[in-house]
C-alpha cells in the first residue's frame, strides 16, 4: 500500500463529482482526499485526488477513471515533479497566556501563521504539503490534546517547471 | 425554425434511424407521446411493465445489432428500468433510455413521481445525464447515441424534464459531435500483434478463448478464419458461444463452472491462452490462482480496464476484436500441434456432455430445438434452463443465443425474445425459461399476443428454483430453503424432497397462456416433444407456450464446486 496522487481534468457539469466519488465508493477504492475547482477554461474542472492503494489497484483506478465519459484526462503524479500544497486551519482552545506565546513560536517554526485570536483561542493557518501539516498536527495534538479543532482542505497540485521529478 | 423539445426528440430518433421505440407513457412523458401519435416512421411498442420493456429493447438490440431505445415516464417508470439497465450494460448492449422528469423548477422538491434517476443509475450505465437547458438537447441526444453504440457499447440514460420537452428552440440536430473525454480505441498496436503471433506460433498447446466481445464486434467469420488458418482449438465463454459454429471440428465447448470437461481441461493445460473479448469473470476462472497456470496469456479487449484485472496478462492488446483479428489474419500461419489436438479429442470423447436421466430431459428438448429450427434466435432465462441451453444448444451464424450472462437477470428471457422477434420477424424465436423466471415477466404475454408475435416459449417446469435448489442439494445439506415453487401455507416448515402429496403447481401455464389468447401445450413425455414443436412452428399469429414437466431434482452437470480449480470438477 502506497500513498499516491492523481490529477483529473473533468467536464464542469452537474453530477461529475458524484460520478468520480461513486467510482471510489462503488469499487471499494480508498480515497484520502479530493479537491476540485474550476480552471481557466470554465467548462473544465480540475481535481486533485490523494489515495492509498497497492500497484495493481492503482492501475485499475486510473483505468476506471479514464473510461468515464466525464473525465477528459488522467495525470499520474508519480512520474512527474509537482508543487503540492494543502490549506489547513487549526484552532486551539482554552489556552493560557504562556500557551498562546508558545503557539506563536510553533507557527513560526512550521512556517504557518496565526491569523486570528481571542484571549484564550488561537487560529493557525498552514499552507504546506500534507506531510508538513501532519507534522504540525502531531505536535499540536501532543501539546494541546482535546483542545484543537482541525479543518483540512485536501491537497492541490500543479506540475513543476524547474525540476524533473519529485514533490517540491 | 423553432420546434419543441418533444418535436426535436422525434427528429433526433429519425436522424439516428430509429424505427422501433419501446415505450410506456406517464405524466412527465405525455408530451413526447403526443408527438409520437400517428407517427408512421417509428413503431411504438407498448409492453406491460417497464422491466419487460427494457429487456425487450435489449433483446432487439442484441439480435439486430442496432441501438435499442426506451422511453418511460419519471419516478416509477424510470426506476422500473433499473434492472434492465444493469443487465444490458453488463453485457455491453447498446441502449438509449429516455426518462421523463418533473419540470426543472420542481427538481429537488420531492415532487410527485420525482426520482433522481441519473443518480440511481450512474454506476450501472455507461453515461447518464439530465437535460437542463433546451439548447443542449440536440447535442445531448447525439452524444447519447454516439456513446451507446461505439467503443464498448453500453447503456446511456437521458433524463428529460417536462418543461424542456415543451420549450421551443432550434430544430437543428448535429450530424457528428466531438466528445473530448471519450475516445474509444479505433486502431490496434502493430507491435503487440506481432508479439502475440510470435508467442502463438511458438506454442505447443495453444488455445483460443472467445468471449462476448467477439460477437459484439461482429467478428464471427474473421474468428472462424483465424481458427481454421492456425488450426488452434477454440473454447468459449457463455457469451462467446456461437462465434464459431458449435459443430465445427475446432470447437471444444464452454469453459467455467458448468463448462465441458474437455474445455476446462484444455484451459488448465494449455501453454498459450489467446483470449479475445472476455473479462475473465469468476464464473469462468474457477479458483483464480489455478487458472491456466501453465500458459502465457494474450488478451485482446476494447476496454483497458478489463485487462490484467482478474488475470495477469502477458501480452495485452487494447482494440476492437474485429480490428485486432483482421490484423492477426494478415500474418497468421498453420501451427504444428497434432499431439495437443489429439489430447483434446481424447478429453472430448472421455466425458462428453450428456444427461443420464431417462424420459423427458432438458437435453432431449434442446436437441429437438437444434433439429427443428434452422434460422433461429434463442433467448434463455437465468438458472438451470440457461446452463442446459448453453451446454446443449447448437449455434452458428444462423442460430444466435440471447442470454443475460453478466448480471444473470431472471425474467430476462421472455421479454428479450419479444424484442428479438420484433427485430427479426422472419426468424423463429424461441425462449428457454424455467417456471421461476417465466413468472417474473409473464405479463408480457399480452404484449406478444397484441403484436401478433409467434414466439415459442419453452418452460422447463421442475417446480423449483432449480439452480439454487441444486446448490442446496450439493452444498447446503439438502435444505430446500425457499426454493420450492409448490410450497403452500399447509406444507411442513421443513421439506427436502418432492413427494406425491405435494400441492398442485400454480399457475397452470397452459391455461394462463390461453387466457392471454396464446396457445398452451403441456408435454409430460419424451415422445411428445417433436409434435409440440411442430404445432408451435405452425402457429403463426400468437405465441405458443410449451410447458415441459421435467424431473424436479434434475441437476446441471458437470460442476466445478465453489473454490475449486477448473480441472477439479464433479462430472456426473
Amino acid at each position: 500500500m502506497k500513498k499516491r496522487w492523481i490529477c483529473l481534468f473533468v467536464e464542469n457539469e452537474t453530477g461529475v463529482l458524484a460520478r468520480i466519488s461513486g467510482i471510489f465508493s462503488g469499487k471499494s477504492y480508498n480515497l484520502d482526499s479530493l479537491t476540485v475547482g474550476i480552471t481557466e477554461d470554465k467548462t473544465i474542472s480540475r481535481m486533485t485526488i490523494s489515495l492509498t492503494s497497492d500497484d495493481k489497484t492503482f492501475e485499475q483506478i486510473k483505468k476506471q477513471l479514464g473510461r468515464s465519459v466525464e473525465v477528459i484526462k488522467v495525470v499520474d503524479f508519480a512520474d512527474i515533479a509537482v508543487h503540492m500544497k494543502e490549506l489547513m486551519f487549526v484552532r486551539v482552545n482554552h489556552c493560557s497566556d504562556r500557551e498562546v506565546d508558545e503557539i506563536f513560536k510553533i507557527s513560526k517554526t512550521f512556517h504557518a501563521s496565526v491569523i486570528d485570536y481571542s484571549p484564550a483561542t488561537v487560529l493557525i493557518e498552514s499552507i504546506q504539503t500534507e506531510n508538513r501539516n501532519n507534522a504540525l498536527i502531531f505536535l499540536l495534538e501532543k501539546c494541546y490534546a482535546n483542545r484543537i479543532e482541525i479543518v483540512r482542505g485536501g491537497s492541490v497540485a500543479i506540475e513543476a517547471l524547474s525540476i524533473p521529478k519529485g514533490t517540491l | 425554425m423553432l420546434i419543441t423539445g418533444a418535436e426535436l426528440f422525434v427528429k433526433a430518433l429519425k436522424a439516428e434511424q430509429i424505427d422501433t421505440l419501446f415505450a410506456y407513457p406517464g405524466g412527465q412523458a405525455i408530451d413526447l407521446f403526443h408527438v409520437l401519435y400517428g407517427e408512421n416512421d417509428i413503431d411504438v411498442i407498448l409492453p406491460r411493465h417497464e422491466q419487460g420493456l427494457i429487456h425487450a429493447a435489449d433483446g432487439y438490440a442484441r439480435s439486430t445489432g442496432k441501438v435499442g431505445v426506451c422511453l418511460v415516464t419519471s419516478g416509477p417508470g424510470a426506476t422500473n428500468l433499473v434492472t434492465g439497465i444493469a443487465t444490458a450494460n453488463y453485457d455491453s448492449v447498446p441502449l438509449v433510455c429516455f426518462t421523463g422528469q418533473v419540470p426543472t423548477g420542481l427538481i429537488g422538491n420531492d415532487a410527485f413521481q420525482e426520482v433522481d434517476i441519473v443518480g440511481i443509475t450512474r454506476s450501472i450505465c455507461k453515461y447518464a445525464v439530465t437535460v437542463r437547458k433546451r439548447e443542449d438537447l440536440a447535442v445531448i441526444i447525439k452524444k447519447a447515441f454516439t456513446i451507446a453504440r461505439t467503443g464498448k457499447p453500453g447503456v446511456v440514460v437521458v433524463d428529460l424534464p417536462k418543461d424542456i420537452q415543451k420549450e421551443y428552440g432550434s430544430d437543428e440536430y448535429p450530424e457528428k459531435i466531438e466528445i473530448r473525454g471519450y475516445k474509444p480505441n479505433l486502431s490496434v498496436h502493430a507491435g503487440q500483434i506481432k508479439k502475440a503471433l510470435e508467442t502463438l506460433n511458438s506454442a505447443k498447446k495453444p488455445l483460443f478463448l472467445i468471449g462476448g466481445g467477439v460477437s459484439i464486434s461482429h467478428a464471427h467469420s474473421e474468428m472462424q478464419k483465424l481458427a481454421e488458418i492456425t488450426g488452434v482449438p477454440v473454447i468459449t465463454t457463455i457469451m462467446g458461444k456461437g462465434v464459431i459454429p458449435t459443430i465445427h471440428d475446432l470447437y471444444i465447448g464452454n469453459i467455467g463452472i458448468h463448462g465441458s470437461y474437455a474445455a476446462n481441461m484444455a484451459v488448465s493445460n494449455c501453454d498459450v491462452l489467446f483470449s479475445i473479448g472476455t473479462r475473465f469473470n469468476d464464473r469462468i476462472t474457477g479458483k483464480i490462482g489455478h487458472f491456466a497456470t501453465h500458459a502465457a496469456i494474450i488478451h485482446i479487449d476494447i476496454d483497458p480496464a478489463s485487462i490484467s484485472r482478474n488475470i495477469e496478462v502477458d501480452i495485452p492488446i487494447v482494440a476492437d476484436a474485429k480490428t485486432a483479428i483482421s490484423a492477426l489474419l494478415e500474418k497468421a500461419q498453420k501451427l504444428d500441434i497434432g499431439e495437443w489436438s489429439e489430447q483434446i479429442e481424447q478429453w472430448k470423447s472421455q466425458y462428453p456432455l450428456f444427461m443420464k436421466t431417462k424420459g423427458l430431459t432438458p437435453e432431449k428438448i434442446i436437441r429437438e430445438i437444434n433439429h427443428t429450427f434452422d434460422h433461429a434466435m434463442i433467448a434463455t432465462d437465468v438458472g438451470q434452463n440457461q446452463l442446459w441451453a448453453t451446454q446443449f444448444l447448437e449455434l452458428s451464424d444462423k442460430k444466435q443465443l440471447l442470454t443475460s450472462g453478466g448480471l444473470g437477470t431472471m425474467g430476462y428471457g421472455f421479454p428479450a425474445a419479444i424484442g428479438a422477434k420484433i427485430g427479426n420477424p422472419s426468424k423463429d424465436v424461441i425462449v428457454i425459461s424455467g417456471d421461476g423466471g417465466m413468472q417474473m415477466n409473464i405479463q408480457e404475454m399480452a404484449t406478444a399476443v397484441c403484436y401478433e408475435l409467434p414466439i415459442i416459449v419453452c418452460i422447463f417446469n421442475n417446480g423449483y428454483l432449480g439452480n439454487v435448489r441444486q446448490w442446496q442439494e450439493m452444498f447446503f445439506d439438502k435444505h430446500y430453503s425457499s426454493t420450492c415453487m409448490r410450497y403452500r401455507k399447509s406444507c411442513p416448515n421443513i421439506c427436502n424432497s418432492p413427494t406425491e402429496r405435494c400441492p398442485e403447481y400454480t399457475p397452470d401455464f397452459t391455461k394462463l397462456a390461453e387466457s392471454y389468447g396464446a396457445k398452451g401445450i403441456r408435454v409430460t413425455k419424451e415422445n411428445e416433444i417433436a409434435a409440440a414443436f411442430e404445432t408451435a412452428k405452425n402457429t403463426l399469429k400468437v405465441p405458443t407456450v410449451i410447458e415441459f414437466m421435467i424431473e424436479p431434482e434434475e441437476n446441471v452437470m458437470p460442476i466445478v464446486p465453489p473454490g475449486n480449480a477448473l480441472d477439479d470438477m464433479i462430472l456426473v
